[in-house]
């Protein structure tokens, strides 16, 4: 019996590194005690965390597959199990389950195409790992633009990588606002969906949104009224889940599960779900 | 086919009992449940237990795994053990069919190991119903209550039990009690079935239809205007879906003894208020969402993933139990247009 | 059974949908069978004339649906009463849970309801229920007719019924009764005079069989609070599973006290358990103790009064008495 797997015994993972992003978020890193990677995974994919006696939850896999040697994961503090996380120190043995969902199509339907990414807040956090994978595999795609926005200047996640590193690559251009002007910004102020229509992209590309629910829903429009097809866009959903594996029931929207037949979903195929999400 | 007469019954049943645990529906003051056979226990007669057999593999609460943690370390501790075989004796054709709808979230990969272990050391033994309820609708989704699933078959007449082994697993079970059965051409057997069949065309809820539901009838039925008369005396409570054979949604929670932790599991309901609750928000606000999502989801979205087959086994329990006596099959005439037809 | 026949209600009820009293009347829908019988709105004289049922299978109390519906419309809801849903009512408006003058009340005189599952455990595929003076006939599938006397598929709150008074209506369809107590603790004499081990074995039998479907909670007319303790993963006290035995009864035993004083002893909680658990004897052995301690009290009996464990009184028994042991030492 012990040797049958079981999809919900979750496996040991060490924080062997803690980044502190924004004022409520935190990136992670985890590898086993071993010091290798928990598992492989895709872009869009998710893990499911948890601290034994708090919970367990379900978050999207910050860090590329690229990246052979840890996973990352960028968390905001909002919950039960999200706060305990954010209270750990370097060292803290976690546990680990995954990966979970269907990734986004950077393989197939992504390939070729110009790329175009929009995040709000900590829906930077499934959309890194596509992004570093595009910047790995460079020659696959086409140009790459990355609208980003926060609340402020200190919400922007991974800023730094943003700038020291996206932004210096040759094709990829990056545009960040905040919603208020502050002091020590000079850049774009205002809302993420604005500003996409500002920059008026031109539609021969895919996009892929992540972000609150609000600023998808009028980035979504926004990009709609530039010409943008509902099948080129994707986004990643997120509700509640308990097991990953579409048993639960929990994330069950129409006949799709989240977990399962999601995160990612494109803007067609949510048409055809009922208005639950 | 065998028959084994029913004064021998006893006898049978403690030399099942010896080699394997026996659970066999009994009588008591509030209902018929199953229960592990011990010495003098009758089988009921009851048409169905008030709960359903889904526990034998779906527990209400199971154990998954335990952990220790000693300062930033934790130890996982698989509890898992293998389970020992059982025979699940006196099952109702509409329960047999549920373990089929189980099994197709259970075992659909990833495979569920908890729920694998007992069902593959299940021998099920299923039992004709003689007298099939008014609240009995198992044949709208294709079940034959003269002639249930499972790996032994059994007719009750007068004076005997008909066996008929299905399965090799049922096959070891009638040689392990041979010595009270005896051959038979089964004839009375098939007389009984004859009888049940005439008496299931008779019953009241036989017409009903499942006909205008399943694969792709979402965008139908989703925003009928109707789920708002259905669902509006709905106290959200989890009745239906506790007594339903196949309703299946699980949460998964952490207790902390005090020298540990253990992580279980427990039945939950989707018509619970909290069941889609997250720190993000909430995505089915009303008990109008949450209501629809337990039909839509036994009437169109899991046959649209399963091949049509419906996760409903019509049991009758909902019918039986709702403390606001709304059921199923209300559900299905309002919204398929055959109310008071 | 009832000596105010369905065609009353319609006929009041549809009265006041005509000339405006009411918008919309609460009251019991006919189902698949006799027993299946399901609270709902009704908008018309119509709609009533076709689905409304009224008769000694109608158990629902309308009272807790107040809380929501009363102030969802935009003229009065009219809600029929029975005597002990009139007593729900009237602790509703006590703990401030809806507005009367939303409300048009209907009390209805009573002679007791039927349970359904006593007559369904007797009568193998029960297609209809008949009720003559002085019997319930049970017609059945495949034996006929079965007759009961009606005492004996009483439901469990009617055999010790505590009033057949209406305490709370715009106008009373039929007479109004009487309060009567004298039977209604004999239950839990029985209780109380078993041995404590006896009683434990009776509750742990009793309640082993809970399946935690919180329908003794959701249909409770004290219980609407707007987040359950047990629904709220930051009450630390969450638990949507017994994690063993005991802890399955410190539900209940927890929601007994926590609706001791306010609780009206209507029942429902009994009538609605699936696993028959008769939960009503928890509450009426704290209403039993409450009326032995500070002096005989009815929740509900009129709208405003101070529950005795929410009010100080100089005469109050100390806590040496209480913790002395129940109101029977």
């Amino acid at each position: 019996m012990a040797e049958n797997f079981e999809p919900l015994i979750p496996k040991i993972g060490v924080v062997t590194d803690i980044r502190i992003d924004t004022p409520d978020v935190k990136t992670f890193r985890v590898v086993t005690p071993d010091g290798k990677k928990a598992f492989d995974h895709m872009p869009g994919q998710c893990a499911m965390l948890s601290v034994p006696g708090v919970g367990e939850a379900m978050f999207s896999i910050t860090s590329s597959p690229t990246n052979t040697e840890f996973m990352e994961f960028s968390i905001k503090k909002c919950g039960c199990v999200t706060e305990w996380l954010h209270s750990m120190e370097v060292g803290q043995e976690i546990t680990i389950r995954g990966p979970y969902g269907r990734p986004f199509p950077v393989d197939t339907e992504f390939v070729g195409h110009d790329m175009l990414f929009v995040a709000g807040g900590i829906g930077l956090a499934p959309l890194r790992s596509v992004i570093n994978y595009c910047r790995h595999y460079r020659d696959r795609y086409g140009k790459i633009d990355i609208v980003y926005g926060s609340r402020s200047k200190q919400d922007l996640v991974d800023y730094k990588e943003i700038i020291d590193e996206w932004a210096e690559d040759e094709n990829v251009n990056v545009y960040l606002t905040i919603d208020r002007e502050q002091p020590e910004w000079d850049g774009h102020v205002g809302f993420v969906p604005n500003y996409v229509k500002e920059l008026g992209f031109s539609t021969d590309k895919i996009a892929v949104l992540c972000g609150p629910p609000i600023m998808i829903k009028f980035t979504l429009a926004g990009l709609q009224e530039l010409g943008f097809d509902k099948t080129q866009v994707y986004t990643t959903m997120e509700l509640r889940m308990k097991c990953g594996i579409g048993k639960c029931g929990r994330c069950n929207i129409g006949a799709k599960y989240v977990c399962k037949d999601g995160p990612v979903f494109r803007f067609d195929e949510i048409d055809e779900l009922p208005d639950e999400y | 086919m065998v028959k084994v007469l029913l004064d021998k019954l006893d006898g049978l049943f403690a030399a099942i009992a010896q080699k394997e645990t026996l659970y066999i529906p009994i009588d008591t003051p509030t209902g018929a449940k199953y229960e592990k056979w011990s010495d003098g226990m009758k089988m009921s007669d009851a048409l169905n237990t008030v709960r359903s057999p889904k526990d034998f593999f779906f527990p209400q609460t199971e154990n998954l795994m335990e952990f220790k943690t000693e300062g930033k370390k934790i130890e996982i501790i698989d509890i898992r053990r293998e389970n020992e075989d059982f025979v699940l004796f006196g099952v109702k054709g509409c329960d047999v069919a549920s373990f089929d709808v189980l099994d197709k979230v259970f075992l659909a990969e990833p495979v569920d190991s908890f729920y694998k272990n007992r069902r593959e050391h299940a021998t099920v033994v299923s039992l004709a119903c003689n007298r099939p309820h008014e609240t009995c609708f198992c044949g709208t989704f294709g079940i034959d209550a003269s002639a249930p699933g499972g790996d032994v078959v059994c007719i009750k007449t007068d004076d005997a039990l008909f066996m008929d082994a299905k399965t090799e697993k049922g096959e070891k079970l009638l040689s392990l009690i041979s010595e009270f059965t005896e051959s038979t051409d089964g004839k009375e057997a098939a007389d009984t079935a004859g009888v049940i069949r005439e008496r299931l065309k008779k019953l009241p809820l036989s017409s009903l239809s499942a006909e205008a539901f399943g694969d792709g009838k979402t965008s139908k039925f989703f925003d009928a205007p109707e789920w708002k008369e259905l669902s509006q005396t709905c106290l959200g409570c989890g009745t239906c879906t506790f007594v339903c054979p196949t309703c299946q949604c699980y949460d998964i929670k952490d207790f902390n003894t005090g020298h540990g932790v253990k992580r279980f599991r427990c039945w939950d309901s989707c018509m619970y208020s909290d069941f889609t609750k997250m720190s993000a928000g909430q995505p089915r606000l009303t008990q109008l969402e949450r209501f629809r999502q337990r039909f839509m989801h036994k009437l169109v979205y899991f046959p649209t993933n399963n091949n049509g087959m419906f996760s409903c086994v019509g049991c009758g329990r909902c019918i039986n139990k709702c403390p606001i006596q709304m059921n199923i099959v209300k559900v299905m005439k309002k919204l398929g247009g055959t109310e008071n037809g | 059974m009832q000596k105010i026949k369905r065609e009353a209600l319609i006929s009041r009820a549809s009265e006041l949908l005509k000339n405006g009293t009411v918008d919309r009347v609460f009251g019991w829908k006919r189902g698949e069978f006799d027993y299946d019988i399901t609270p709902a709105l009704f908008h018309s004289a119509d709609e009533l004339e076709k689905d409304f049922v009224w008769g000694s299978l109608c158990g629902a109390n309308f009272s807790k649906y107040l809380v929501k519906e009363a102030a969802a419309g935009e003229g009065k809801v009219l809600v029929f009463l029975k005597p002990c849903d009139s007593y729900s009512f009237n602790q509703l408006l006590t703990e401030h849970r809806f507005p009367r003058d939303k409300v048009y009340a209907v009390g209805v005189e009573c002679a007791g309801m039927l349970d359904a599952a006593k007559i369904k455990a007797a009568a193998d595929g029960l297609s209809a229920i008949r009720e003559t003076e002085n019997s319930v006939i049970a017609e059945t599938l495949y034996d006929g007719d079965i007759e009961f006397k009606p005492d004996d598929v009483l439901a469990e709150r009617c055999l010790n019924c505590k009033s057949k008074k209406v305490v709370a209506f715009d106008e009373m369809l039929g007479e109004n009764g009487e309060a009567d107590a004298s039977a209604r603790f004999d239950e839990v004499e029985k209780l109380e005079k078993m041995t404590p081990d006896e009683r434990y074995a009776f509750w742990q039998n009793e309640l082993s069989r809970c399946i935690r479907c919180n329908a003794c909670r959701d249909v409770c007319p004290a219980c609407t609070c707007e987040k359950c303790v047990f629904d709220n993963p930051e009450s630390g006290a969450e638990n949507k599973a017994a994690a063993d035995s005991f802890e399955e009864k410190m539900f209940h035993i927890i929601r007994a006290f926590h609706v001791a004083g306010r609780c009206t002893d209507c029942g429902e909680c009994s009538r609605v358990c699936p696993q028959h658990i008769p939960l009503h004897l928890l509450n009426r052995k704290f209403i039993k103790d409450i009326d032995a301690f500070y002096g005989d009290y009815q929740a509900g009996e009129e709208v405003g009064m101070r529950a005795p464990v929410v009010n100080y009184t100089q005469n109050d028994p100390e806590p040496g008495d209480v913790v002395g042991g129940g109101a029977n030492g």
